[in-house]
């Protein structure tokens, strides 16, 4: 009887998490390099997500993929319902408002302070937080979130690696993305200041709710942040599990990336 | 063989050069304008061309006039300076000239700068967060060079009227009133007008083609390095081109 209710309950748990996330059967080869040879993934509500896969293996060409920068050659992705490969521009980009996108090497503007960096994403988006909006206090807001609020004036030649790749994170984090997309958030950076940024990523989860699709090589990274995690080998999803379970699998190819 | 392959590399590159003008025209014509970075760009670029283009002009104008002043003195017809130079500086050298200097600092500058936020996935970055990168850095910069380059070269031609001046004053002691009369006096509309206007379509394809080596700029700070040397050549390349239409056009027209 009890039990019975259990799984109802859970299963209603389950059924009410929406969908925010989901491809399937993605495929892209740049001339005779076969990079993604159907992929399948789905990202529910509030979920860690990560995927591994060696270099080179199309993470970052898939992770592309599903912001529109680059288009598949079959396949679909579907984003909170909405298929996004048949979006006209201005649809497109009222989608990408929801999906923040943290680039592998940072894509900090050069030629612009910290604060026009972070006011760039709010040009043309501002209307999504109403039309007088203070936009300097939303600036400050996402680069407390992030811990460097002294470093506002700063221009990004300024500011070290990690330095960087937060105030990346609080360009991203500015129009309260639903979804993020992290690729490689680790990399480049020395194994403390990594730590840093994987528990800001933590907070930020927490704090807004927000469901992630994390890119990474990092283990360690993979092993504090990830629910789940799908490893991309040869361009498929070629395994899928929690970290303990793929930590423990008998598979030589998976057992690699724990090594 | 080799060459065959070559010339068939180039002929892709006009090809897609001609494409990414078109779609430069199509950027140009519908909303959102990007006003304000439009002038902040004309602001930038003119301000750092003004001093080459100065000193460049001031260099022809004396030079021209070194060069060209025992020639005529020999025929006893120095009297003729003013207009020849002027003539020459104004129909052909000055414009080449300056914009030859401006392609090399501009083109450059862009082609660098616009293939380093291509590398640096920059440009990727406006794209997702909403603002149309071709229209944000690409129209706004090649509309500037459009518009700068014109007003760059008048000046330039008057600095190197000036400076053609200065030589005449001292050697032959012609005064400021009679050099420029005998300037105004010996220049026309066509000479003038078909000079400005092909600056524009100079302006024109120095942006345009800075902006295209920069922004399909290959992976790597190699493609940097490949992407601001082939701005400037293909560019300087392409100012001789245009010139040889403009002036065979001006010959048809204005029969010199
Ligand atoms: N624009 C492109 N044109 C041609 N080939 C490309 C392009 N982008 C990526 N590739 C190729 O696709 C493959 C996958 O690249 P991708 O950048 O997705 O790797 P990755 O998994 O992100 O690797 P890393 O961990 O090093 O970032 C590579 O073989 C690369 O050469
Ligand atoms: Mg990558």
């Amino acid at each position: 009887m009890n039990d019975a209710k259990h799984i109802q309950e859970t299963s209603k748990k389950l059924a009410t998490k929406r969908l925010m996330l989901e491809i399937k059967d993605l495929r892209k080869s740049f001339g005779e390099n076969n990079v993604l040879n159907g992929f399948d993934l789905e990202l529910l509500e509030g979920e860690n997500l990560v995927i591994m896969g060696k270099s080179g293996s199309g993470k970052s060409v898939m992770i592309k993929c599903l912001v529109g920068l680059m288009e598949p050659d079959s396949g679909s992705i579907k984003i909170m319902g909405k298929n996004l490969l048949g979006l006209n521009q201005i649809n497109l980009d009222e989608l990408r408002t929801e999906i923040g996108f943290l680039f592998q090497g940072s894509a900090l503007y050069d030629s612009m302070t910290v604060r026009e960096n972070l006011e760039f994403p709010l040009r043309r988006h501002k209307h999504k937080f109403g039309d007088n909006i203070d936009t300097s206090k939303l600036v400050t807001e996402a680069l407390k979130n992030v811990g460097l609020i002294d470093a506002i004036d700063l221009m990004p030649a300024e500011l070290s690696g990690g330095m960087k790749r937060r105030i990346a994170l609080a360009r991203t984090l500015i129009l309260k993305p639903k979804i993020i997309l992290y690729d490689e958030p680790t990399s480049g950076l020395d194994p403390i200041t990594s730590k840093e940024i994987i528990e800001l990523m933590r907070n930020i989860q927490r704090q807004y709710k927000t469901s992630s699709l994390i890119i990474t090589h990092d283990v360690d990274c993979a092993r504090v942040v990830s629910e789940r995690i799908i490893l991309l080998v040869d361009g498929i999803n070629y395994a899928e599990g929690t970290f303990d379970e793929l930590k423990n699998s008998k598979d030589e190819k998976v057992k690699a990336f724990f090594k | 063989m080799f060459k065959s392959k070559k010339i068939t590399l180039f002929l892709i590159e006009i090809g897609e050069l001609t494409y990414f003008g078109r779609r430069f025209f199509k950027e140009l014509f519908s909303k959102p304008f990007e006003f304000k970075e439009l002038l902040r760009q004309c602001y930038y670029i003119g301000n750092k061309s003004l001093l080459l283009v100065g000193v460049t002009g001031f260099i022809i104008g004396l030079v021209i006039t070194l060069q060209t002043r025992p020639t005529l003195e020999e025929f006893g017809a120095e009297s003729w300076m003013p207009s020849m130079v002027s003539i020459s500086i104004v129909r052909e050298i000055g414009p080449v000239i300056i914009a030859l200097t401006f392609a090399g600092r501009i083109a450059s500058g862009i082609g660098a700068e616009l293939g380093s936020m291509r590398v640096t996935e920059q440009i990727d970055a406006m794209e997702v967060s909403g603002t149309n990168p071709f229209k944000y850095l690409v129209v706004t910069r090649v509309l500037a060079t459009t518009l700068m380059l014109p007003i760059l070269v008048i000046l330039g031609d008057t600095i190197a009227l000036y400076g053609s001046y200065l030589i005449e004053n001292t050697k032959g002691d012609v005064s400021f009133q009679l050099y420029f009369n005998k300037v105004f006096n010996s220049l026309e509309f066509g000479d003038i007008i078909p000079a400005i206007i092909k600056t524009y379509f100079f302006g024109f394809a120095i942006g345009l083609v800075g902006c295209f080596k920069g922004y399909n700029c290959k992976k790597g700070t190699v493609g940097v390095g490949i992407a601001a040397n082939s701005a400037v050549v293909f560019s300087s390349l392409l100012l001789f081109v245009i010139d040889f239409i403009a002036v065979f056009i001006t010959d048809i027209f204005f029969e010199i």
